[in-house]
């Protein structure tokens, strides 16, 4: 019997970890901010070494949005581009789907999902994280 | 240390010329320049050249081989969308060091038609994790504007209407057409709120200034024709929290807005037009809260009045603005400085802000994950 083949991540901060997705962050030590990805040197208060990293948080708020109806060619829309306020600090941008473009509200609650999407310009799956309401999604 | 003036600038008008090169681009507008100061390029002792689309390219070097290689040296300068300004500042501030009198700066673009950027190869996050597309970028500022203070889609509109119908007397314009509201409403969605007219034109075009150190203006008599510089600012964005998700644009806008009013030691009360960074419609009106035009929040109320139409306390983007004039990368930063300084000469014809005296001109560019770049000049009739 062969072990199936992990499916590649779409972007490096997003670690498959055998099975329980989540995506990489980095939190400081000295000044607390949150950041997305991995990094040695706080952006915000320039302490060195003080980084942490830790899993982002899978819950949080919709800040802004825009509904994209025009994007490169061979990706499929129209479909709602969000700014994520995350629950521990973080800010993430996503894609925010289940959803009705015209109901995304301020502040409207969200969920982080991971799913295996084949993306425009690629023949295969890779594991990327969604958004979708926090309230009654299937993941 | 010696005042720098603008003693020739001029731009060509604005359009599509995919035969052309860029080096050929930047050498028309440069010898408008040299041709408005009444100099040659003998007498020009460094030039400072902006361009994006070819930053390897050694485009200044190019442009001497075209019109004159008196072997000046020659800085080629890549900033974003504050290329052309980061170019003319250059040029200033070598003056101001007093290593030079007279420097050519030259902007230049040639553009394709659509979005910038794209997928290139392989798998892209685009549509997956959000959208990496200018248009979306720029309609989240907007919506963040609306989720503050409540604006709307019809006053982001509004802006594009207006820019438009000022382009209709820019004869350097790439469009010269009015859009109606409706029009503007009602024309292709490409992110919420911005529609197609509420997303600046990608075109190609170029601009140039000759900077002169004040003794030697006087000397050569060329007062007549001479705008003072008073500001000459940049930054970059400063931490934000979003900026990693979201590009920040106003942060820097407003760091270089206060160095710039600093420097030139007036307040936005006294600035008469301004030529801001209307890439989308959805961002002129969250730059005039970052320039202090009007207080944070109050910028819907001023497009709404007509405040910064022409006609109006402050027009704003008399030019017909990136919307309309158009938007060549590497040019925009120069000759958003050209309009200006036409219009403090008193030579803007029918689109004249009557007894202009001060205006700035601000660009600011950048992208995601990449950071921001914000250029202010501020220029006095002299």
């Amino acid at each position: 019997m062969t072990v199936a083949e992990e499916t590649r991540p779409l972007l490096p901060v997003i670690e498959p970890n055998d099975g329980h997705p989540y995506v990489a962050g980095s939190r400081c030590k000295a000044c607390g901010h949150t950041y997305v990805g991995t990094r040695d040197v706080c952006a915000k208060c320039t302490a060195r070494d003080r980084m942490e990293h830790v899993h982002l948080a899978e819950t949080g708020k919709v800040w802004a949005w825009t509904v994209v109806h025009r994007s490169f060619p061979g990706v499929a829309t129209p479909f709602v581009d969000v700014i994520v306020d995350l629950d521990d600090g973080a800010h993430i941008k996503g894609t925010l789907v289940d959803v009705e473009p015209d109901a995304v509200t301020p502040d409207m609650p969200v969920r982080m999902v991971f799913r295996e999407v084949i993306p425009a310009g690629a023949d295969k799956p890779y594991l990327t994280y969604l958004f979708v309401p926090a309230q009654g999604a299937a993941a | 240390m010696s005042d720098v003036y603008v003693v020739g600038i001029d731009m060509i008008r604005f359009g599509r010329f995919p035969d052309r090169t860029v080096p050929g681009l930047a050498a028309e507008a440069a010898l408008m320049a040299l041709d408005d100061a009444g100099l040659s390029i003998r007498d020009m002792q460094a030039l400072y050249c902006g361009n994006l689309g070819q930053a390897n390219g050694m485009v200044g070097q190019r442009m001497l081989a075209e019109i004159g290689q008196t072997g000046i040296p020659v800085v080629n300068v890549a900033n974003a969308c504050a290329t052309g300004a980061t170019a003319f500042r250059d040029a200033w501030i070598a003056i101001k060091a007093g290593l030079y009198d007279t420097v050519l700066a030259v902007g230049v673009e040639q553009m394709g038609k659509g979005l910038l950027g794209g997928t290139g190869g392989g798998p892209s996050p685009e549509g997956l994790v959000g959208s990496y597309t200018m248009p979306a970028m720029f309609a989240q500022i907007g919506i963040e504007h609306a989720r503050k203070y409540g604006t709307t889609f019809e006053q982001f509109a509004k802006v594009s209407v207006k820019n438009h119908h000022h382009s209709t007397l820019n004869p350097k314009s790439m469009y010269r057409k009015e859009t109606p509201l409706e029009e503007v409403m009602g024309a292709e969605m490409i992110a919420y709120p911005n529609t197609k007219l509420m997303c600046s034109v990608n075109v190609d075009g170029s601009a140039a200034a000759v900077l002169m150190a004040e003794d030697k203006v006087r000397r050569l008599g060329l007062m007549d024709r001479a705008v003072r510089i008073r500001a000459s600012e940049m930054s970059s964005n400063p931490f934000a929290e979003r900026q990693m998700a979201m590009p920040d644009f106003s942060a820097a806008t407003r760091v270089a807005a206060k160095s710039a009013y600093e420097r030139a030691g007036i307040g936005p009360d006294e600035v008469n037009l301004v030529e801001l960074h209307d890439c989308f419609a959805t961002a002129e009106l969250v730059h005039y809260e970052n320039l202090g035009l009007c207080a944070d929040g109050e910028a819907g109320r001023l497009i709404d009045e007509g405040v910064t139409a022409l006609g109006g306390r402050v027009p704003v983007n008399v030019s017909g603005g990136l919307l309309s004039k158009g938007h060549p990368l590497g040019a925009t930063g120069i000759a958003n400085i050209y309009e200006v300084a036409t219009h403090l000469r008193g030579k803007a014809g029918a689109r004249q802000v009557e007894g202009a005296r001060i205006g700035l001109t601000h660009v600011v560019g950048g992208g995601p994950g990449m950071g921001t770049a914000c250029a202010i000049h501020v220029l006095e009739k002299a």
